[in-house]
């Protein structure tokens, strides 16, 4: 039987596959994980023809750099990304938001990305990766999903079960927007600080600190001063929540976050500005604005228009 | 029984079951969580009960906010089923390999080693809430005299099956971890296993536990 797969040359510094994550285990501890970048995620599967839900090569900052062997596939890849491919005669540039036909032996080196975190690549096909709870999704942290569970390895191969027989070369003209402010509602502990915590908590810049991960996101600038409690009985968190501990840091819990927390919530992101907000880098800056629920709910849905908006034009 | 209801951003319901943390404020929080469970009710994509609060969240693209208030205030919980909760067995070894912080704790509590075991040894315990990492268990309540304060700085590195103390509660550290809590002993047991996706937590909310001191000869061959 003739196998399909890539050859992993240099993993990346953080590469796992990931889909839309896993739901209904918060209870037990486990967080939903999946695809950070969610509206990146669905276009990178549009473009090579796949379920949207199938599983894709997340990466972050700089990506693998693979070789193909087997029959002909189509790839595609999403976000703000420089990366070549490389064919038996010629070395091209490649463009995001465009499939590409790769035939064997011909290599793709994700370098790096420009001015934000994530890049998905899709693979034309079906993976043959582990699922745990209906989802491929990488939790580095309790080792669940594909891959056992692990980041990518150097050498480690990728397994295709099977290839799409639609080919068909797509494109869409996509850029990601940045935005000024990420919109946050009051957190359930917004009255545990003090008058001018909470306006240093809308009026200050932030800025994204190196230690920001899948996990979480911490910012560094003025801190936010608690007047009652440090501390809250241990309680869920959800993806969005600003915890802030005693030393007055804002930290932003993402995808793979501890499902309870025992810091006081400041705010919430509200859930239309959570893909952007996982694309700002170590370094930006970053300002917060205040939205009530009904405004969130409805920016959310045109977000959700535009996202299937652009899916239908590919 | 739930005392308020609010929003936890837009894509999740913060229900207060009110300030106490004990027994009976915890299983009313449990209770609820299965029930909603049961229910199946569109769009709610998790369920996070803790000690005094239970987390509802959901997807903003099927439901939202004032939708899945109405369907919690309309819960009738009182006839919600009540779960078999079940009593564990968990073996735990002090060797001073493991009893990482059984020093701090002397000092701390102003007790003696022996009687810090005792007292930890001879007491069941009420499993909380299960989670922050995958499958820890919050089991309480210590007695007052058994009760210590986190780590100043946590530990970058718990050991995989370290039993720790915090205040009132006891936990499990499923696999390693940063951690602050004071550990005790170790427990040879798989207290989380993702690969029996049914059940992969040995201990759930409302089961029981209790402790059994096991020597190092026992750990050792535990899993043989």
């Amino acid at each position: 039987m003739s196998k399909n797969y890539f050859n992993i040359i240099r993993p990346g510094v953080n590469s796992t596959f990931q889909d839309k994550g896993r739901d209904h285990l918060y209870h037990i501890g486990i967080p939903f994980s999946g695809a950070m970048d969610n509206r990146n995620f669905l276009i990178a599967n549009k473009l090579v023809n796949n379920n949207l839900n199938s599983a894709v090569i997340e990466f972050a900052y700089q990506g693998p750099h693979m070789k193909y062997f087997g029959k002909k596939i189509n790839l595609a890849i999403s976000g703000d990304v420089i990366f070549s491919i490389k064919k038996k005669d010629n070395e091209i540039q490649g463009n995001c938001y465009q499939s590409y036909k790769i035939e064997s032996g011909d290599e793709i080196n994700i370098i790096s990305t420009n001015k934000s975190v994530y890049g998905y690549l899709a693979i034309g096909g079906d993976l043959d990766i582990k699922y745990q709870w209906n989802s491929c999704s990488i939790n580095t942290k309790a080792n669940i999903g594909a891959n056992d569970g692990k980041k990518f390895k150097e050498g480690q191969k990728i397994y295709l079960k099977k290839i799409n027989s639609n080919q068909d070369i797509k494109k869409i003209n996509y850029v990601n927007t940045k935005i000024e402010n990420i919109r946050v509602i009051k957190g359930t502990n917004f009255n545990y600080f003090s008058e001018d915590g909470k306006k240093l908590f809308y009026d200050s810049e932030f800025t994204i600190s190196k230690l920001s991960d899948r996990m979480g996101m911490r910012l560094e600038g003025s801190k936010i001063e608690n007047i009652v409690n440090t501390n809250i009985k241990s309680e869920g968190l959800i993806k969005g929540v600003i915890q802030v501990p005693a030393d007055g840091n804002p930290i932003i819990m993402l995808s793979d976050h501890g499902t309870v927390g025992g810091y006081p919530k400041i705010g919430v992101v509200a859930s239309v500005d959570y893909d952007r907000l996982v694309q700002m880098s170590p370094g930006s800056k970053i300002k917060f604005k205040e939205i009530n629920l009904s405004d969130a709910e409805t920016l959310f849905k045109l977000y959700e228009m535009e996202t299937k908006n652009l899916l239908s034009q590919i | 029984m739930i005392k308020n209801i609010s929003n936890l951003g837009d894509a999740a319901l913060y229900c207060d079951f009110g300030d106490d943390v004990n027994k009976s404020t915890n299983s009313r929080v449990i209770k609820y969580f299965y029930n909603i469970k049961d229910q199946k009710f569109e769009g709610i994509n998790n369920l996070t009960p803790s000690y005094n609060k239970l987390i509802i969240s959901f997807d903003l693209k099927i439901t939202n906010f004032n939708k899945v208030k109405k369907f919690i205030e309309n819960l009738n919980v009182e006839d919600a089923k009540i779960t078999n909760s079940k009593k564990i067995e968990i073996p735990v070894c002090c060797h001073e390999n493991f009893s990482l912080d059984i020093n701090r704790l002397e000092k701390i509590l102003n007790l003696s080693k022996q009687k810090i075991f005792m007292n930890f040894f001879d007491k069941e315990y009420f499993c909380y809430m299960t989670g922050f990492i995958a499958g820890m268990p919050f089991l309480g309540d210590l007695d007052e005299n058994m009760r210590a304060q986190r780590l100043e700085t946590p530990r970058v590195k718990v050991p995989k099956g370290s039993v720790g103390l915090t205040e009132q509660f006891a936990n499990i550290y499923t696999f390693e971890s940063p951690g602050g809590w004071n550990i005790l002993g170790n427990t040879p047991v798989d207290v989380f296993d993702s690969l029996k996706e049914d059940s992969p937590n040995l201990i759930n909310a409302g089961d029981t536990v209790v402790f059994k001191e096991i020597t190092l000869d026992q750990y050792r061959n535990f899993n043989e």
